[in-house]
């Protein structure tokens, strides 16, 4: 097409593919199809929900994070402490988690704003800790390193009860990840987020056109913060547990993993690494269950001097 | 002399004993400037004159020392650089600064839609919008870009991420357009695309043309100024300038081979 676009070609550009309509469904398929790993897909949406999470700021605006575990914590231990002592509706407590991670993304973001990469990575790194050992700290609130207990969650909609096997969890947990997806996909596409675009490629020209690159930066870190606390919140209220591990380090490694295994910049990367990782490491540890990040880290290596590219250009619109 | 010719009206552009001062080094020293409407203005020097740091200055990527810039009247030299661009101060770049991912649609619909104030809206599309696009494939037109619009700018030939260079600035809808070297580095056989795409640019865009293509300023510009150890050493008609034994001497002093054309 070499013509610059009507009105009706950018609509018709922006379209969901016939492979999108196929995941989605597939996604919710996945419940009744696997229902006897029904925990397991459950970790993998909300893991995968994590990643999409990083991919906003890193992939879409450029800002690198080895802490984006702090929001994912936040979200967890506020869902839990809102359900034990506020109110144990999922939903509520969803968008409570939604807000307040949002908020404290608002304000971490003025850290992320000036400095290099590598300024990026180590502010975001010591804000993880900082909440890893705030959660350690307040051990009365939050169960220390035993964990937050005894979070008894209610009914979804007030009829589905969280069962044992797990199926509800996985069922509440795909629809969630689904919608904010619908709502991210939405987001990445429009204006806003081509102004992302114009600050990851090159943040002199942006300003240069005048775009606010701060109050950009700012906005999509807390959206970010905001899904990343979702999909912590998610895992609370589905496994009635907190314990530190949400705000580990190895928990924000693992997820920028999952976005150089999936691609960064194009929102199913997050949730292709994610089921990559998940399924991978869940074989793996099976087969050999002290050795297993071996061959991660060998998937790691090839996949980045291989070339995913390479791989996964016609899904990409044929401009990677 | 520049003010003569349009004694009544005011510079839409000034900058008035600007200096600019880098720990003893005095980068800026004392500069004053006026653009009118619909100039066309060369900005001229030898290499380390302090055409860049001035371009900084008046952009906003440097604060000046001392001194004062207007904009319309109004008294921008403390502005953000974003904000001059939005109150119409706009500028190009030597060295192109593109957004290499996105294709020349996709920016100059983003450029266009940040003009008309939708750029932060995220629930629609970007271009889902009819005057945003018509602007745009005005714009596309008018830069040649049409038959490229949807490769990445990173896969665009250099006379093509040229055009978009401008392309770009021009869809800020400029009061002021600072074109830094518009044409250097182009191939010969893209060249002359370019040149026309930059004389054909609006005549009621005041432009200041930094630029070392004598040929070029001497066929664009309609005022110039004269810029030397980082002060000016003097401004007005090319005609005027071309005669001027000071600018002949530190052209010839500097570089013999570039000339300044003899009348």
């Amino acid at each position: 097409m070499n013509s610059p676009w009507t009105l009706s070609d950018v609509l018709a550009h922006h379209k969901m593919r016939w492979w999108e309509y196929l995941g989605v469904l597939f996604a919710l398929a996945c419940p009744w199809l696997f229902s006897s790993h029904a925990m397991m897909l459950n970790e993998i949406a909300i893991t995968a929900l994590f990643a999409v999470s990083l991919d906003l700021i890193l992939g879409y605006s450029g800002v690198v994070s080895l802490g984006h575990a702090a929001f994912f914590g936040w979200g967890a231990y506020s869902a839990g402490l809102f359900a034990k002592h506020i109110n144990n509706d999922p939903l509520v407590g969803l968008l409570f988690s939604l807000v307040s991670s949002g908020v404290l993304g608002g304000i971490c973001s003025l850290t992320i704003l000036r400095g290099s990469d590598l300024t990026r990575l180590m502010v975001t790194l010591g804000v993880s800790l900082i909440g890893f050992e705030l959660a350690n700290r307040l051990s009365g609130l939050t169960g220390g390193a035993d964990g937050l207990q005894g979070v008894l969650m209610g009914p979804v909609l007030g009829k589905f009860e969280f069962d044992l096997t797990g199926q509800v969890a996985c069922i509440y947990s795909v629809v969630v990840a689904l919608l904010v997806m619908v709502v991210l996909r939405r987001l990445v596409h429009s204006p806003f987020g081509a102004s992302l675009m114009t600050v990851r490629d090159n943040r002199l020209r942006a300003m240069a056109i005048g775009v606010s690159v701060s109050k950009s930066l700012m906005v999509i870190y807390a959206v970010s913060a905001a899904v990343a606390g979702l999909s912590g919140a998610l895992l609370a209220q589905t496994t009635g547990f907190a314990s530190l591990d949400v705000f580990s380090f190895e928990r924000s490694a693992d997820v920028m993993l999952m976005l150089v295994i999936g691609g960064v910049g194009w929102l199913y990367g997050g949730v292709i690494g994610a089921m990559v990782f998940k399924l991978i490491q869940d074989q793996l540890s099976s087969l050999t269950p002290q050795y297993w990040m071996f061959w991660i880290g060998l998937l790691l290596v090839v996949l980045v001097l291989v070339g995913r590219d390479r791989f996964l250009a016609p899904f990409k619109g044929g401009r990677s | 002399m520049p003010t003569s010719a349009q004694p009544a009206s005011k510079p839409v552009l000034s900058a008035r004993a600007l200096c600019k001062n880098f720990g003893g080094i005095k980068a800026t020293q004392s500069v004053d400037l006026d653009i009118f409407s619909g100039d066309r203005h060369a900005l001229i020097g030898p290499n380390g004159a302090g055409k860049t740091t001035l371009i900084n200055l008046l952009t906003g990527v440097l604060t000046p020392s001392s001194g004062k810039i207007e904009l319309l009247g109004e008294d921008i030299s403390h502005l953000a650089p974003h904000l001059r661009v939005q109150r119409g101060l706009v500028r190009t770049f030597q060295i192109n600064q593109l957004f290499m991912s996105m294709t020349p649609f996709e920016t100059l619909t983003f450029v266009v839609s940040k003009q008309r104030g939708l750029s932060s809206k995220w629930w629609s599309r970007l271009g889902q919008d009819q005057g945003v696009l018509d602007k745009v494939h005005q714009l596309l037109e008018q830069f040649h870009l049409s038959d490229v619009a949807h490769q990445a700018a990173k896969r665009l030939s250099y006379g093509k991420q040229r055009l978009l260079e401008i392309a770009i600035a021009l869809a800020c809808e400029p009061k002021v357009l600072l074109l830094d070297e518009p044409v250097a580095g182009v191939p010969a056989g893209e060249r002359d695309e370019l040149l026309a795409t930059v004389d054909q640019l609006p005549s009621d865009v005041s432009i200041l043309l930094i630029e070392h293509d004598m040929d070029l300023v001497f066929s664009f510009a309609k005022q110039m100024t004269v810029l030397v150890n980082g002060g000016v050493l003097c401004s007005g008609e090319p005609s005027a300038i071309a005669k001027d034994e000071r600018v002949k001497e530190v052209y010839l002093g500097h570089s013999a081979v570039r000339g300044v054309p003899h009348e």
